[in-house]
C-alpha cells in the first residue's frame, strides 16, 4: 500500500508531491471579508499594519466598519471591547509580537475576564517573518494567551484553514485569539475539509507514532509521514484549536501509537508541545518530544534559513519520531 | 559650525545615503523612506553632536544615544559605520542577512556602540528616560539623546515616558522627533492626527524647538539650546521622507521596501549628481 492521506479529510493531494502554495495570511484577509458581508456586526479594527495583516480587502470593501486605531495596540483592545460590549463582533489585528505582546493586560481584563465577543488577530507569527528579526518573530503568544481563562485559540495549518477558522470566529460567541504566518504556505486543506472549533482532525492514519501539529508545521508533519513511510506509520493529527484542545482525539491517537511528537512554530513551552504534554501526563503518560522553538529568541534571515537553524523542518520531526519512539516501553 | 564643517557632513549624508541604499537593495528586505529622511540627522549625531569614541564603544563618560524607533536603524547603522564602529562594507553586504551582526532591527547584543534593542514601537524613549535617571542618580555629566518618529508617537507608552521626563524636569535628556508626516498606512494626520504636537510636548512641560531636518546647523544649535534648558527638550525635526531620491520623496508606499536591484541603479546617480554639485 502506498502513502495516502486520510480521504476523509479531502486534502489537496498535490502536497504530496509538487505542493501549490499561497499566502497563510491571505485566508484571514478573505474570510473577514466574507464574514462582513455575512453580518454587519462585524467590525475590523488595525494599528497601521492594514495591508500586511490582510484586513486592507475587508477596509476597502466596508469602510464605515474599519477603524484605523494608528499605532496603539493597547487602546485597540480597549476599544474593540467597547464595541464588543454594544453588540458588535470586532476583529483586532495587529502583528502577533504586539497583539497580544503588548495588549495583554486588555486582553486579560477587558476582553477574557468580561468575556467580551473579541476577536484578536496575530498575524506574522513565528520565525519565518524572517528578515524583520527577533523582536518582529511573535513565538510566546501562544503560551502568554494559553494561561487566560476563557479564551479560545486557533492556529491554522494554511490558507484554507485560516479562512475557515477567520469565519468560524465570527459566528463564535466569545473571545477568540487566532494566530497565522507572514509567508506562503502549502495549501494542505482544500475547503471540503471539515473544520470545528475545538476539533482535532487525524490528516493521516498510523499506528507507531502519533505527530500532533499546528500552523505551517502541519506540513512538514505530513512530509515527515510521507518519508518515514512505510517503516514507520506516523498518524498526523492537525491541531488548529490550541485550547481548548481536543484532549480526546489527542489520548486516542496516543493509546493506539504509544508516543507522541508535537510540532509548532512558536515556544514548546507553553504553546502546543506544553498543552500536549499537560493533556498526556495527566490522562495516558506516553514519551513525547517537541519540536518547536525551544526556549530561545530568534534572529534576522530568510525564512527557510531560520526553520532550519531553529529545527522547524520535516528533517526535525523525523529525529523526534525515531528518538522517541526507542522510548516506547 | 564653519562651511568647511557644513560641507563634509553634507559629503558624508550623501555617502551615507548610497551605501545604505546598496544596503537596503542586497538585502531586499527593509525600511527606506524615513530612513532616507533622516540622515543628516545620524551624521550630525555621529560626527558632530555626540561625544563618543567608535573604538570604544564602551566609553564610561560617552554621551547615550537611543533609537526609539527601531526600523530607522539602517540610517544609524551606515553612520556608525562611517563613523569608524564597523566596516562599511559589512554593513552593505550584509544588513539583514542570515547570522549578520546587522539585525533587522537593532540588537544591543549584536553589534557594539548600540546602547539597547528597539523595533517595537514605544519601548526606546522610556529606556532613555531611564538611563538620564541613572546619571542624575549617579551624578554623572553625560546626556542621553533618544530619536523618536511620529507614527511611534501614537503609542501611549510613548506620552507616559514623556510625561515622566517633563514632570520631573529631566533636562539631561534631549529627545528628536522626526516629523515626516507618514507612517505605513498614510499620512500621520489621515491614520491619526497628532497636531498641535508642540503644544502637546509644552504641554508636558517640554522645551520645544523646530528645525529643519537637513539643516546641520540648526540640528547642532537645537542641541547646543537644549543643553542650558532645566528641562528636558524636544527638537522637531522637519525632514522629507525619501529625501534625495525623487521618486521615494513623499511617498509613504516606501515607508517599508527596499528598492529593487533596478531602482538602484535608477536612484544612485540622482545622488552622485548632488554629490558631485557639493
Ligand atoms: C508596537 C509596534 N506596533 C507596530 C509596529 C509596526 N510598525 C513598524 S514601523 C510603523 C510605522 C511607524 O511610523 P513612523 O515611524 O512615523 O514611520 P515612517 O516615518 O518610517 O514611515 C509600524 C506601525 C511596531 N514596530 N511596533
Ligand atoms: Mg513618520
Amino acid at each position: 500500500m502506498s502513502f495516502k492521506l486520510n480521504p476523509k479529510m479531502f486534502l489537496n493531494q498535490k502536497v504530496l508531491e509538487k505542493p501549490e502554495m499561497e499566502l497563510h495570511r491571505l485566508g484571514f484577509g478573505e474570510g473577514l471579508l466574507e464574514a462582513g458581508k455575512k453580518n454587519e456586526a462585524v467590525v475590523g479594527l488595525c494599528c497601521d499594519l492594514t495591508g500586511s495583516t490582510k484586513m486592507d480587502l475587508f477596509a476597502k470593501e466596508f469602510p464605515e466598519r474599519f477603524i484605523e486605531v494608528g499605532i496603539a495596540e493597547q487602546n485597540m483592545i480597549g476599544i474593540a471591547a467597547g464595541l464588543a460590549l454594544e453588540g458588535k463582533i470586532p476583529f483586532a489585528s495587529s502583528y502577533a509580537v504586539f497583539n497580544p505582546g503588548r495588549s495583554w493586560d486588555q486582553i486579560r481584563v477587558s476582553v477574557c475576564y468580561s468575556k467580551t465577543n473579541v476577536k484578536i488577530i496575530g498575524a506574522h507569527a513565528g520565525i519565518s517573518v524572517g528578515k524583520d528579526g527577533a523582536t518582529h518573530q511573535g513565538l510566546e503568544d501562544i503560551a502568554s494567551i494559553r494561561a487566560l481563562p476563557s479564551i479560545t485559540i486557533l492556529a491554522p495549518a494554511d490558507y484554507d484553514e485560516n479562512k475557515k477558522a477567520t469565519l468560524a470566529s465570527a459566528k463564535f460567541i466569545g473571545p477568540i485569539y487566532l494566530r497565522f504566518g507572514r509567508e506562503v504556505v502549502p495549501k494542505i486543506t482544500t475547503s471540503q475539509t471539515p473544520f470545528a472549533i475545538g476539533k482535532a482532525k487525524i490528516f493521516v492514519e498510523g499506528e507507531d507514532v502519533t505527530v500532533v501539529a499546528c500552523g505551517p508545521l502541519v506540513f512538514e508533519a505530513i512530509k515527515a509521514a510521507q518519508a518515514l513511510y512505510p517503516k514507520i506509520k506516523v498518524e498526523v493529527i492537525n491541531s488548529p484549536t490550541i485550547k481548548p484542545l481536543d484532549c480526546d482525539t489527542i489520548v486516542k491517537s496516543a493509546k493506539k501509537t504509544g508516543a507522541v511528537v508535537t510540532a509548532e512554530e512558536a515556544q514548546i513551552i507553553g504553546g502546543l508541545g506544553g498543552a500536549v504534554a499537560e493533556c498526556l501526563s495527566e490522562n495516558y503518560p506516553v514519551p513525547i518530544h517537541r519540536v518547536g522553538i525551544k526556549d530561545t529568541f530568534g534572529e534576522t534571515g530568510g525564512p527557510d534559513n531560520l526553520m532550519k537553524k531553529y529545527g522547524l523542518k520535516s528533517d526535525n520531526i523525523i529525529t523526534a519520531v525515531k528518538e522517541v519512539i526507542l522510548m516506547k516501553k | 559650525m564653519s562651511d568647511l564643517d557644513t560641507l563634509k557632513l553634507k559629503k558624508i549624508a550623501v555617502d551615507c545615503r548610497i551605501d545604505m541604499l546598496k544596503a537596503l537593495a542586497n538585502a531586499q528586505s527593509g525600511h527606506s523612506a524615513g530612513p532616507l529622511g533622516i540622515i543628516e540627522f545620524f551624521v550630525a549625531m555621529y560626527f558632530k553632536i555626540l561625544h563618543h569614541d567608535p573604538k570604544n564603544p564602551l566609553l564610561p563618560d560617552r554621551d547615550r544615544f537611543i533609537l526609539s524607533a527601531g526600523h530607522y536603524c539602517p540610517a544609524m547603522y551606515v553612520a556608525m559605520a562611517h563613523s569608524g564602529y564597523f566596516p562599511v562594507q559589512e554593513f552593505i553586504k550584509t544588513l539583514r542577512q542570515f547570522e549578520t551582526r546587522f539585525q533587522g532591527h537593532p540588537h544591543n547584543l549584536a553589534l557594539p556602540g548600540i546602547e539597547t534593542t528597539s523595533g517595537p514601537l514605544g519601548q526606546g524613549i522610556s529606556q532613555a528616560v531611564g538611563m538620564a535617571l541613572a546619571a542624575k542618580i549617579d551624578k554623572k555629566n553625560h546626556r542621553v539623546y533618544c530619536l523618536t518618529t511620529d507614527g511611534e508617537s501614537q503609542e501611549g507608552q510613548v506620552w507616559e515616558a514623556l510625561m515622566w521626563a517633563g514632570g520631573k524636569n529631566l533636562d539631561n535628556l534631549t529627545a528628536y522627533i522626526d516629523r515626516n508626516f507618514i507612517q505605513i498606512d498614510g499620512n500621520t494626520e489621515d491614520v491619526l492626527p497628532l497636531e498641535p504636537l508642540a503644544d502637546k510636548y509644552r504641554a508636558f512641560n517640554w522645551h520645544v524647538i523646530e528645525v529643519d531636518g537637513h539643516n546641520f546647523q540648526q540640528i547642532t544649535e537645537a542641541t547646543d539650546e537644549a543643553k542650558a534648558v532645566h528641562r528636558p527638550t524636544m527638537i522637531i525635526l522637519h525632514t522629507i521622507p525619501g529625501k534625495d531620491v525623487k521618486e521615494i520623496e513623499n511617498d509613504y508606499t516606501w515607508h517599508g521596501r527596499p528598492p529593487t536591484h533596478d531602482e538602484l541603479k535608477k536612484f544612485l546617480p540622482e545622488l552622485e549628481k548632488i554629490k558631485k554639485s557639493l
